[in-house]
C-alpha cells in the first residue's frame, strides 16, 4: 500500500484504501482482543505477571478499549465506507490517494495514542481518555479526511437517489466530528465538576449511539440485499430508523449517570428518550429480517450472511437491554456492575463486530475478485467469536446480577469479589477464544488475498462455490 | 449541487441535531452551572489544585503543581495552641483550582463571602499562600479564607508548624494515572449505597474538580469515604504493596512499583526477594509475611496513600 502514497491518483487501483483499512482493522482486532484477554486474565488471577510495571491492569485497561474501538470498530467502518459508498453511488472513491494517506496516518496516530495511554498520560475521562493534542489529531487527521472522502463520493455519485446505507454513512461521519469536538470541550476549555462529568458521558453515549450502532446497521442494509439479491424490505422503514436515531438517540446521554446528582429533570428526560431507542431498533431489525424472506438458506450457507444476521439477532437483546436497563426502576440494580460491561460487549463485540466482520469478509473478496480461501476456517472463526462472546456476555451478566444483589443485602464487598471469581475465569476464556479466532481470521484473509480462487468478471463472490 | 433533492432532509437533520444539543448540552449546562460550590467542593478544589489529568504543567502525570494539605494545632505565626484545622498550602507558582479563578464555579454567595471575609482577591499564583475553608455560622454558606492575608500565615511557617502533611493533590494524579478509578468508584449511588459506602455527593460537591473520575465500572468498594471507614496508614501501606497480605481474596493489582527504588530509610527494595519470602509465607513455611518497606516521603506510593486516607 505504501507505494501508492506518492503515486498519481489515476495509477492507484480502486479499492486500495478499503483493503488497507480492512487488513489494518483485522490486525487491530487481534491486538485489541489480545489485550482484552490479558486484562481479563489479570482480573481472574491478579498475580499473573505482577512485577512488570508496563503490564499493570490500570495502564492496560483503557488501551484495550481504544484499540478495539478506534482500531477494529472504526477502521472496519472506514474499510466498509471506502468500498460501499462508491459502489452505491455507481462511481469511484473520491480520492484513493487521500484514503491511503488517511489510513497510514490513522495507524500511526493510533499507535501513538495508545502508547501515550499505556504510559499513563490520560485526561482521566472514560472513553475520551486521550489527551487533547491526540483528540485534535484524531478529529482532524484521522476522521475529517475519512469523512471528506465519504461526503465527496456521495456528492459525485452517478445515481439519482441516495441509498439508505449512504445516508447513514454521510450523516454519521458528520455527527461523529461534531460529537468528537463538542464532547472533548471539557478538556479544550478546562470545564470542571458535573459539567465535565456530564459532557464525558455525553461524548461516550453519542459516539456509540451516533457512530457505532448506526454505521453497523447501515452496513447490514448493504450486505443483506447485495448478497441475497432481495431488495430492502422497506425504504420507508429505513427512513423511520434513520430519523428516530437522529431525534431520539442523540438525547439520552444522562442515563449513564442515573445515580449521580445531576438535575432530576435531565435524568427523567434521558430515561424516557432512552426507552425510545426501541423505535429505531424494532424498525431496523424487522426491516433486515424481512429482507431475508425466501433466502434463509443463505444464513447457513453463506459466511457473510451468517455473520450479518447473527449480528442482527444480537441487536434484539442489545436494544431490549439498552431501552429498559436505564430506567430508574432497573438502573439502580445494575448500574456500575458487570451487567453494563456485558452490555457494552454485546453492542461492540456482539452486534457491531458481527456486522463489520461480514463487511470485511465481503469487501476483501469483492475488491480482490478472489473467493474466500476457506469456508471451514471462516466457520471456525464464526463459532470462536460467537461462543467466546456468549461466554463473556453470559458470565458478566451473571456477575452483574450478583453485584446487584449485593447492593441490596449490603454484604462486605470482598464476598462479591469471591462470588464473581468463577465468572471472571469464564470471561477470560471467552475473550481468549475471540482472540484466537481472530488470528485464524487474519490467516484466512491473507490466504484469500494470495491464493483465493478468482471470481470471474461480472460475478458475485456468493455465486462461486467454496472449495475448502 | 447534487444534494438539491435532499435539501429538506438536510435542513431537518440540522434542526433535529441542534435541538437535541440545545436540550442535552445547553440547558443542563445552564442548570448545573447555576449551583454554587458546597463546602465539600471548596475542600476538594483546594486539596487537588488545578486539573489532575494531563495538563501543561504536569504532562506526564507525575503529581507536580499540586498544593499540600496540612493539619494544624498551633498557629504558625504565634505558636499558640488553636483548634485543629485543615489548611491548604500553595507554594509560589502552584496553579490555583478553577474555582478560585472563575467566578461562576464558586457561586455568587460563596464568592462574595470569600472576597469580603476571606480576602481571596489578594491571592496570586506567583506568591502562593495558605487557604482555609470556613462556614458562615449565620447563613451556613461556606467560603474560602486566604489565611496569608487574614492571619499572616506564610507558606514556610505553615509547613513548619504542620502536624501532618498530606500530598493528596499529587495523590489524585496517581489515582488517575494508575487507573484506580477503573475499579474503585468515587460515587456512592443515591439509591442504595448509604449504608455501605456513606453519603452520596450532592450537585455542588463537584464544582471546580477536574476530572471527577467517579468511575462507572465498580469491581471494588467505593472509596469516596474510605478514610472514614479505615484510617490506618499501616493497613493502606500493606494493602498497596500487596493486597493479598491483608485480604487474601482481593483481585487488586500490587502497586509495589509505586515505592520506587528505595524505601524511607534509603534501603534498596528487592521485590524478587520479597516475593520469595511472601510465597514461603503463603505456603505455610514461615509464620509471618515479609515486612513491607515504608514508602519514601516523596514516593508515588506515599502520595497515593495520602490521597486515599484523605477521602473522608
Amino acid at each position: 500500500m505504501l507505494k501508492y502514497l506518492f503515486a498519481n491518483e489515476e495509477d492507484i487501483p480502486q479499492g486500495s484504501t478499503a483493503l488497507f483499512f480492512a487488513f489494518s482493522s483485522i490486525a487491530w482486532f487481534i491486538i485489541g482482543t489480545g489485550l482484552g484477554s490479558f486484562n481479563a486474565a489479570k482480573l481472574a488471577f491478579p498475580d499473573f505477571y505482577h512485577n512488570v510495571y508496563w503490564l499493570q491492569f490500570g495502564h492496560m485497561r483503557q488501551v484495550h478499549v481504544h484499540a478495539v474501538i478506534f482500531g477494529w470498530i472504526a477502521m472496519a467502518f472506514a474499510a466498509s465506507m471506502m468500498y460501499i459508498t462508491p459502489t452505491l453511488g455507481n462511481t469511484k472513491l473520491w480520492s484513493e490517494k487521500l484514503g491511503v494517506w488517511n489510513c497510514l496516518l490513522y495507524n500511526v496516530g493510533l499507535c501513538l495514542a495508545l502508547a501515550l495511554l499505556w504510559s499513563g498520560m490520560t485526561s482521566g475521562r472514560e472513553y475520551s481518555d486521550h489527551i487533547w493534542p491526540i483528540d485534535l489529531y484524531i478529529a482532524f487527521v484521522m476522521v475529517v479526511p475519512w469523512a471528506l472522502n465519504v461526503w465527496m463520493t456521495v456528492l459525485n455519485r452517478r445515481t439519482q437517489g441516495i441509498y439508505t446505507t449512504n445516508w447513514f454513512f454521510a450523516a454519521c461521519m458528520f455527527m461523529t466530528i461534531i460529537v468528537f469536538l463538542i464532547g472533548n470541550l471539557p478538556e479544550f476549555f478546562h470545564l470542571t465538576g458535573l459539567n465535565e462529568a456530564y459532557m464525558t458521558w455525553w461524548f461516550a453515549h453519542n459516539i456509540l449511539g451516533l457512530l457505532i450502532t448506526p454505521v453497523a446497521a447501515a452496513i447490514t442494509y448493504y450486505i443483506i440485499p447485495k448478497i441475497t439479491g432481495n431488495p430492502l424490505y422497506s425504504h420507508r422503514v429505513g427512513h423511520l430508523h434513520f430519523w428516530s436515531i437522529v431525534v431520539f438517540y442523540s438525547t439520552p446521554a444522562a442515563h449513564h449517570l442515573m445515580s449521580s446528582p445531576l438535575p432530576e429533570w435531565l435524568k427523567s428526560f434521558a430515561s424516557v428518550e432512552g426507552v425510545l431507542i426501541l423505535v429505531p431498533a424494532i424498525a431496523y431489525v424487522s426491516n433486515i429480517l424481512l429482507t431475508m424472506q425466501g433466502k434463509w438458506s443463505m444464513f447457513i450457507e453463506n459466511i457473510e450472511v451468517k455473520f450479518t444476521i447473527t449480528g442482527v439477532f444480537l441487536a434484539i437483546p442489545l436494544n431490549m437491554q439498552g431501552g429498559f436497563q436505564q430506567t430508574r426502576a432497573i438502573n439502580w440494580y445494575i448500574h456500575g456492575t458487570g451487567w453494563i460491561v456485558a452490555h457494552a460487549h454485546l453492542a461492540l463485540l456482539g452486534f457491531s463486530t458481527f456486522a463489520e466482520a461480514a463487511a470485511v469478509y465481503y469487501g476483501i473478496q469483492v475488491l480482490l475478485r478472489r473467493k474466500l480461501y476457506s469456508s471451514s476456517l471462516a466457520n471456525f472463526h464464526f463459532w470462536m467469536l460467537l461462543i467466546g462472546f456468549s461466554l463473556y456476555w453470559v458470565s458478566m451478566t451473571i456477575a452483574g446480577l450478583i453485584q446487584g444483589a449485593a447492593k441490596i443485602y449490603e454484604v462486605p464487598y470482598i464476598d462479591v469479589v469471591i462470588a464473581e471469581h468463577p465468572y471472571m475465569i469464564v470471561r477470560w476464556l471467552g475473550g481468549t477464544m475471540v482472540f484466537l479466532g481472530n488470528i485464524v481470521w487474519m490467516f484466512n484473509m491473507y490466504m484469500t488475498a494470495t491464493a483465493g480462487d478468482h471470481v470471474p468478471e461480472g460475478r458475485q463472490p456468493a455465486e462461486v462455490a467454496y472449495t475448502r | 449541487m447534487a444534494f438539491r433533492e435532499y435539501k429538506i432532509g438536510c435542513m431537518m437533520f440540522g434542526v433535529a441535531l441542534s435541538t437535541s444539543m440545545f436540550v442535552t448540552i445547553f440547558l443542563p449546562g445552564l442548570d448545573i452551572s447555576a449551583i454554587g460550590s458546597t463546602e465539600e467542593a471548596l475542600k476538594k478544589q483546594l486539596t487537588y489544585g488545578w486539573e489532575s489529568g494531563f495538563n501543561y504543567y504536569d504532562p506526564f502525570l507525575a503529581g507536580k503543581d499540586k498544593p499540600i494539605k496540612v493539619t494544624l494545632t498551633h498557629d504558625p505565626v504565634t505558636g499558640k495552641k488553636i483548634d485543629k484545622v485543615d489548611a491548604y498550602v500553595f507554594k509560589p507558582g502552584t496553579h490555583f483550582p478553577n474555582g478560585l479563578t472563575h467566578e461562576n464555579i464558586m457561586g455568587k454567595k460563596v464568592l462574595a463571602l470569600s472576597n469580603s471575609r476571606g480576602h481571596i482577591n489578594q491571592a496570586s499564583e506567583e506568591n502562593g499562600g495558605v487557604f482555609l475553608v470556613d462556614v458562615d455560622a449565620a447563613s451556613g454558606t461556606p467560603y474560602v479564607e486566604f489565611a496569608t492575608a487574614t492571619k499572616g500565615w506564610s507558606v514556610d511557617a505553615t509547613l513548619k508548624a504542620a502536624d501532618q502533611q498530606f500530598l493528596a493533590g499529587s495523590g489524585k494524579t496517581m489515582f488517575i494515572r494508575e487507573g484506580c478509578w477503573w475499579c474503585h468508584t468515587l460515587l456512592p449511588e443515591e439509591t442504595q449505597d448509604w449504608q455501605t459506602f456513606g453519603r452520596p455527593p450532592v450537585t455542588g460537591d463537584f464544582n471546580g474538580e477536574s476530572p471527577t473520575t467517579f468511575g462507572s465500572d465498580r469491581k471494588a468498594p467505593d472509596l469516596l469515604h474510605v478514610g472514614s471507614r479505615n484510617s490506618s496508614r499501616e493497613w493502606m501501606t500493606m494493602h498497596f504493596f500487596n493486597p493479598r497480605l491483608v485480604q487474601p481474596h482481593s483481585i487488586m493489582p500490587r502497586y509495589n512499583y509505586l515505592w520506587g527504588k528505595t524505601d524511607a530509610k534509603g534501603n534498596v527494595i528487592d521485590r524478587q526477594k520479597w516475593d520469595r519470602e511472601f510465597m514461603a509465607y503463603n505456603n505455610g513455611e514461615t509464620a509471618y509475611p515479609p515486612e513491607v518497606p515504608e514508602p519514601a516521603p516523596d514516593s508515588d506510593a506515599r502520595k497515593l496513600i495520602d490521597f486515599v486516607l484523605n477521602l473522608k
